[in-house]
């Protein structure tokens, strides 16, 4: 989209890595994310709680799911501003099987395979008509939404059996809600997926360079259409994990979803022109607008202005280290 | 008619036309004139806003932050409007330019001095400008009541048999052709989507030319703010939400190429009035309003397969037309 290089030079971690470690993008979203829990439990007597905490996680865990997948989709150099479309048909279609008497296992496969169709459907128009993927999902946004609102109509289904609900309500742990639990599989799995396999490094170097990636061997369309199917399926599970905690269906469910699954993951620290980018920093930024979203609904602020600090947080934490630099050099 | 199919405006004309004809065959009463500049009217905040957003695309650039620019500049210019009613509209209007300039200007002077990506920056302003909507009305609304007659019945006033926010479309309209044609700023913000590197060899400044695009398009989504409002009497938090893809919606149908360098103000004239007469042909043949989105998803995709198509031989990009000359 443009070729403005971003001027977040990572220290080489062959120079000294102790000083490469402290100063990584990741230790900047760990000092944010710490900040941020200190002045929560200053600012509400009700934040350092089991409940309270449990609670929190069910803030981000849906939106950071899809993250995972839609950082390789951008370290990759695509996008995909369709996740929360799919995630309205995904459920609107369960909700339609439910009318049928459709059970969980059922249910639970509808909105998965949902989720990877829709993916494979953008990843085919991406790849194999190449596609611009920016315009692609904005068309296939306003499809799959439309589809369900086709559907669905003005109305809403209801009426899960309580063993899909626990999908988005239950805990598996005493205290600690099977959404988190998910999550952190999912991220661990995403952080092998990413940084310790040939697929990863594949990923990394379409996002570089895809022309020289495509003549090294690396078959990009066929990576590229991968990642679309991941973040389709990855919309398909928080589309599952959507529609049982709020144990119903509107064709308006998740809006804005896929702007804050992007913001997690530019805040994250990779890279919106592809190349560069980890998973850890993607878990961390979900953690810190989990934090903070949270942190704000205690102080009873409003959520429409909790999108102020989500958005300037965003544009600060990235302006920082730019600024920091430009001021270093003049010194 | 092949080499005519080449050009991207006629054959968008020729679907408006296919869409008109096919409307008109079942409901004779739509291809009315009357009716037609109706659509013409309700076209035409999009057909401003599209232009606005042709110039920051255009420079390889986006800006995701049009429609939260608008909802702002309008909330801003309804509630002084409640609390001053006696302030001239000319001068609220111009007030609305300066205001969406200013906060487009933000946007621009990040992309410019510190080089963060467009869509990041703009990612950010849309939540920040839709949350200032919220703390400035403390989430009340504007109503008509409260709003001078003069505000909302400027737009509305006919003048040479068409209301104002038609003139204003059409004006708006002729300044983006002038700006895009005939100044050296407009071959400056196509030489940048051509080419960025080469740019810089030629003495365009690349950042301060991304920095004017992005004033432009607040520039515009102010004056539309103040448009949208008078024209539907009520100023929200919720004014114009998610309405920012529908405006880049309008570009890529007109031929707008999201690679920058290349579109054209007829082009994106067309697509923004291409959506216009899907949207009000719907109800007219009896379609639930519930199909738009998915007819307007769909159309979406298939201008994006021509227009890849079109890109394929190398489209109009600036230089062809002096070539010819």
């Amino acid at each position: 989209m443009t070729d403005t290089p971003l001027h977040r030079r990572l220290p080489n971690r062959l120079d000294n890595p102790l000083k490469s470690a402290v100063l990584s993008w990741e230790s900047l979203l760990v000092l944010v994310a710490v900040a941020i829990f200190i002045l929560n439990s200053f600012a509400s007597p009700y934040f350092l709680n089991a409940w309270s905490l449990s609670d929190l996680t069910f803030n981000f865990t849906e939106k950071a799911l899809i993250a995972l997948a839609m950082a390789l989709l951008i370290i990759s150099g695509e996008i995909d501003l369709s996740v929360a479309a799919i995630i309205a048909l995904a459920s609107t279609l369960m909700g339609f099987a439910l009318q049928f008497g459709a059970d969980t296992p059922a249910l639970v496969a509808i909105g998965i395979g949902t989720g990877i169709a829709c993916g494979a459907f953008n990843g085919f128009l991406v790849t194999g008509l190449k596609l611009p993927s920016i315009v692609v999902t904005i068309g296939t946004m306003s499809l799959f939404r439309g589809i369900a609102f086709i559907i669905l109509g003005d109305q809403s289904f209801k009426g899960y059996p309580a063993s899909f609900s626990w999908f988005g309500q239950g805990y598996v742990f005493w205290v600690i809600s099977f959404e988190l639990v998910l999550f952190l599989v999912c991220a661990l799995i995403y952080w092998i997926l990413l940084h310790r396999t040939n697929f990863g490094r594949r990923v990394f170097a379409i996002g570089n360079n895809d022309v020289a990636a495509q003549f090294s061997g690396v078959r990009v369309d066929k990576i590229k259409f991968i990642l679309f199917c991941l973040t389709g399926l990855m919309s398909g599970i928080a589309a599952v994990l959507l529609t049982a905690r709020l144990g119903s269906t509107r064709p308006s469910i998740a809006e804005g979803f896929e702007l804050e699954a992007i913001t997690m993951v530019v805040l994250g620290g990779v890279s919106i022109l592809g190349g560069a980018g980890s998973i850890l920093g993607v878990v961390l930024a979900a953690l810190i607008v989990g934090l903070v979203t949270f942190g704000l609904g205690l102080l009873n602020v409003p959520g429409i202005v909790m999108t102020i600090f989500t958005g300037s947080m965003l544009i600060v934490v990235i302006a920082l280290p730019i600024l920091f630099r430009m001021w270093r050099q003049r010194a | 008619m092949n080499r005519l199919l080449k050009h991207r405006e006629i054959f968008l004309a020729l679907a408006i036309l296919l869409v008109l004809v096919l409307v008109t065959v079942r409901f004779p009463r739509f291809a009315q004139p009357g009716n037609l500049l109706t659509i013409f009217n309700d076209t035409s905040i999009l057909m401003m806003l599209a232009l606005g957003q042709m110039a920051v695309i255009l420079t390889r650039s986006i800006d995701l932050s049009m429609a939260s620019n608008l909802a702002l500049t309008g909330m801003i210019v309804a509630m002084v409007n409640a609390a001053f009613p006696w302030i001239p509209i000319p001068l609220l209007m111009a007030g609305c330019v300066v205001v969406g300039g200013a906060l487009g200007a933000f946007n621009g002077i990040l992309v410019w001095k510190l080089n963060i990506p467009p869509i990041v920056v703009t990612l950010g302003t849309l939540t920040i400008f839709r949350g200032l909507v919220f703390v400035i009305s403390g989430g009340a609304w504007v109503n008509a009541a409260q709003m001078s007659p003069d505000f909302i019945g400027l737009q509305r006033t006919i003048f040479l048999g068409l209301p104002l926010l038609s003139w204003f479309a059409i004006v708006v309209a002729l300044l983006f052709f002038v700006l895009m044609t005939r100044t050296p700023l407009g071959r400056s913000l196509y030489a940048i989507g051509v080419n960025p590197t080469a740019s810089v060899y030629t003495g365009i400044n690349v950042g301060r030319t991304k920095f004017y695009a992005f004033v432009i398009a607040g520039a515009v989504a102010g004056l539309c703010g103040y448009l949208w409002i008078s024209r539907y009497v009520i100023a929200s938090v919720e004014v114009a939400g998610g309405y920012e893809l529908t405006i880049i919606a309008a570009c890529v149908i007109g031929g707008v190429s999201i690679a920058g360098g290349i579109g054209s103000v007829p082009g994106v004239l067309l697509g923004a009035i291409f959506l216009g007469v899907i949207n009000n042909a719907l109800p007219v043949i009896n379609i639930s309003p519930f199909w738009q989105m998915a007819i307007s998803g769909t159309a979406i995709l298939l201008a994006v397969v021509l227009n890849a198509r079109g890109e394929r031989r190398k489209g109009r990009i600036i230089l062809k037309k002096a070539e010819a000359v």
